[in-house]
């Protein structure tokens, strides 16, 4: 499981490869933190190679949009599969999020 | 002419693993129960989903809250499958809790922003059913069971 993160012009997109379970998540949120440091405020965390989301993973991208909302910035969520939307909408975060289902309109959104 | 092979009807995989108070196993444990689940035709969503998930939150709840990642103690898990169902035990050496008390309701708009407390909310939605009860033979611990049918 790893994180990869690259700059689309003005947006930050986050690549998570595998799961982001309890263990994983404090490393998500050390570098997305980084970049919001940075000055950068725009980010797309992209989940079309991840497996599962546990409710720390969950937690933990609640709290970077809090975060990223508090700096004036905005966080968007892309190429969720048939189960994560499952997760999502189960836990009603389907409202809380901007979801779409493909990079390049989750990344024309902004 | 071959003989066909054998049903799956009469196959049962049991395993136990015994694992440190430390989140760096759960993943290894997940996939070593969602194995035969595979192995024995369970469906996709249950595989990627439903096992998986209630899995992770059952261990790193006894691993987070119950054990409170003391290294001294250990979480056991005891998976049986079948063609069936799927029957977890997971056991911590932690205090007792109230499983109904202690689930909070992840949809309540007071909730939804909250960054914890989704872990037992998902593991009773994921699964057909979930149980806590004493840990036999221990002065403290909690088993937490869960149970999935095939589809």
């Amino acid at each position: 499981m790893s994180f990869t993160i690259k700059k689309e012009g003005e947006i930050v997109v986050v690549d998570v490869e595998g799961q982001l379970i309890v263990g994983n998540r404090q490393e998500l949120k050390q570098k997305v933190l980084d970049e919001l440091e940075r000055g950068e405020k725009k980010f797309l965390i992209d989940f079309a190679q991840t497996g599962y989301i546990d409710s720390s993973g969950l937690g933990v991208l609640v709290s970077l949009s809090k975060k990223i909302r508090e700096q004036g910035g905005e966080l968007r969520l892309a190429n969720l599969n048939d189960d994560l939307k499952t997760l999502f909408e189960l836990t009603k975060l389907d409202t809380l999020f901007q979801i779409s289902d493909t990079r390049d309109r989750a990344l024309a959104s902004f | 002419m071959a003989a066909s092979p054998p049903s799956d009807a009469g196959l049962r995989v049991s395993l136990e693993v015994e694992i440190p108070s430390d989140v760096a196993y759960i993943e290894r444990v997940v996939e070593l129960i969602r194995h035969p689940c595979a192995e024995l035709a369970y469906n996709a969503h249950q595989l990627a989903l439903n096992v998986p998930v209630a899995l992770s939150e059952a261990i790193s709840n006894a691993i987070l809250r119950a054990n409170n990642e003391d290294p001294g103690k250990r979480v056991f898990v005891r998976a049986d499958v079948d063609t069936q169902r799927l029957v977890v035990d997971v056991q911590d050496e932690g205090a007792h809790f109230d499983l109904d008390h202690d689930t909070r309701d992840a949809t309540d708009p007071e909730n939804i922003e909250r960054e914890d407390g989704r872990g037992l909310f998902l593991m009773r939605a994921l699964m057909d059913r979930v149980e806590r009860f004493d840990a036999n033979g221990r002065p403290q611990g909690n088993v937490v069971r869960l149970i999935l049918s095939r589809s």
